[in-house]
């Protein structure tokens, strides 16, 4: 018999559909389809400059704006070949482990809705909508952030935020303990997740899995340690890397994770505070990289860069680069080429979910349907950044 | 020693001695990319994943480019990763405009299955010996290939009375219905 799972399925996380062929109860085999999301990002990226394709970048992975933007600027200042002040860069590093903070969160409580403890949902949104709320200080907007600009933040950050971000960190650990009662020995959690959704070490490597999913099955690779960007090579952390490969050690190893996040994100903030809590926040390079208003006011130079840069956007020298950044959900990459015009000519999007999504099959053959929902919530996918 | 770039293209041209391998070079290039023949391609990524000291076991990504004026037009990109060493490695290969094709590597790295399905997708680079070569992300019957660089953006014109013709006008009688128009005036 085949079924179709979706596209409209409440566990899918969007609109995805997974073709089974059943025997019994039993999964002969899985194929995932999907693009009903589909928006032609990469086509529009070609027709935007770089700076109206950070706004597309939100809403690909809409659960975690800042990582995108971040992975998106780091690949247009890779072709450029500026480097962001290290102010700048603590700010973004700040905000991209909150980022993974509240990412991990909104994870844990529609896997564990899926799988039926309700419970863990309340929990984990209350401090996801801190996050939010952390981001609308920041930059205006609680979910399309927008925030990171190629050479730099958008504006500096207000007054009061290291506070708010020092507060929520101090007491996410907490948090954490309270969501890690709910489910780590939880009986029901553990039948549910435990020898689940197997994915072998050579299999994941072999079918390009990232993230913490490649983590669970026991490979040690996170971008952060093995090709730092933003500096993270100056933060002290570490790497939890599962046993089994089964969905419960990919829910340990993104417990773990959010306690690492909490500790970077704490030298951050020491780390801004040391640098200034007010202070630049962009390159001073004005052929790329807009000059503070202060002086478009005062200065006829400044005045001259800031019309060019806004009315044709910027001149990034001919040729292409590829930066990748470990976003929330694994390996997330912007392949740029540029042609000396202020519009990519072609902008390919890695994304961590449409690759995970892939290895979908392989976990879920010959064993029951209920497992599929709970395959699907471990690999932690959003089909907005499969479909892009 | 860790593993560099130059060394794996040494290694490369020590075991494919009489292929035309390129190295491209630019103003910005950014990454270590090596131009190799599409028809060797399938034996190149089984050496660079099979060679002990290599070990590129992974490919995080695969996709293609259109550059339309130049001759060949078309090019598909491997992005390769050696977890062992912590190196990238980029492969290109050159296609040229008519009937584009090129090797599969799914037989090498299984997940470039649905890399291949999308750059089949958007650009109609046909992937010889992919096991299952349908759209992905468009719909089935969509024509065309939307990312070559002679497709149009498009987008969908706003409809209006004079630009749709069978567009039924709203009935004389319900207008009485419609809402009334009020004035704000300023306090």
């Amino acid at each position: 018999m085949t079924i179709n799972m979706g596209p409209q399925h409440p566990s899918t996380h969007g609109v995805l559909r997974v073709a089974l062929e059943l025997d019994g109860e039993t999964i002969v085999a899985c194929k995932p389809i999907i693009g009903y999301l589909h928006t032609g990002m990469e086509k529009q990226a070609e027709y935007k400059t770089y700076t109206q394709s950070i706004p597309q970048t939100d809403r690909m992975d809409y659960i975690s704006p800042m990582s995108n933007n971040l992975a998106f600027c780091l690949a247009a200042e890779k072709i450029l070949g500026v480097e962001p002040p290290a102010r700048v860069q603590a700010i973004r590093v700040l905000l991209a482990e909150l980022t993974r903070i509240s990412s991990h969160a909104v994870w844990m409580g529609t896997h564990a809705i899926d799988i039926g403890a309700l419970t863990v949902f309340w929990y984990t949104f209350r401090e996801r909508e801190k996050v939010l709320s952390i981001y609308d200080h920041v930059a205006g907007a609680r979910m399309t952030s927008s925030y990171f600009r190629v050479g730099g933040l958008s504006r500096d950050i207000p007054e009061g935020f290291l506070d708010r971000c020092e507060k929520f960190v101090d007491e996410m650990p907490a948090h954490i303990d309270e969501y890690e009662s709910l489910l780590t020995k939880n009986p029901i959690w553990i039948a549910r997740t435990q020898g689940v959704a197997l994915l072998s070490a050579k299999d994941a490597v072999a079918w390009g899995v990232t993230g913490p999913s490649l983590r669970g099955s026991g490979v040690n690779y996170d971008i952060r340690k093995a090709e730092p960007y933003s500096g993270y090579d100056t933060y002290q952390f570490d790497v939890p890397v599962g046993r089994d490969g089964d969905a419960y050690s990919r829910y340990v190893v993104r417990c773990a994770e959010m306690r690492e996040s909490v500790k970077i994100a704490k030298q951050a903030i020491q780390r801004i505070r040391e640098l200034g809590e007010f202070g630049p926040y962009r390159v001073r390079d004005f052929k790329y990289v807009l000059p503070p208003k202060e002086e478009v006011k005062t200065s006829m130079e400044a005045l001259i860069h800031h019309f060019k840069i806004v009315a044709h956007g910027f001149f990034p020298p001919v040729g292409e680069a590829y930066s990748a950044v470990e976003a929330p959900k694994g390996e997330l990459g912007f392949y740029m080429v540029s042609d000396g015009s202020p519009r990519p000519w072609r902008m390919k999007v890695r994304s961590p979910s449409f690759i995970n999504l892939q290895a979908l099959p392989l976990m879920v053959q010959g064993r029951m349907i209920a497992d599929v929902i709970a395959a699907i919530g471990s690999i932690d996918i959003v089909l907005g950044e499969v479909d892009r | 020693m860790p593993l560099t770039p130059e060394r794996v293209e040494q290694k490369l041209r020590e075991r494919f001695p009489g292929l035309a391998f390129e190295r491209q070079v630019g103003e910005a290039v950014r990454d270590y990319t090596l131009i190799v023949p599409a028809d060797s391609l399938v034996e190149i990524c089984t050496f660079l994943r099979d060679d002990a000291e290599l070990d590129f076991g992974m490919l995080p990504w695969m996709g293609g480019a259109d550059y339309l004026p130049r001759v060949p037009r078309f090019e598909t990109i491997y992005n390769l990763l050696s977890l062992s060493n912590a190196l990238r490695f980029t492969l290109k290969v050159r296609i040229g405009d008519e009937q584009p094709r090129v090797p599969s590597v799914v037989g090498v790295w299984p997940t470039a299955n649905w890399h291949e399905r999308e750059t089949y997708d958007f650009y109609g680079i046909e992937f010889t010996g992919h096991p299952d070569l349908t759209r992905i992300l468009l719909p089935d019957e969509w024509q065309g290939w939307p990312l070559r660089k002679d497709s149009p953006l498009g987008y969908e014109e706003v409809a209006f009375t004079h630009n749709t013709p069978n567009r039924i006008l709203p009935s004389p009688a319900l207008k009485k219905l419609a809402p009334k128009k009020v004035k704000y005036r300023a306090q």
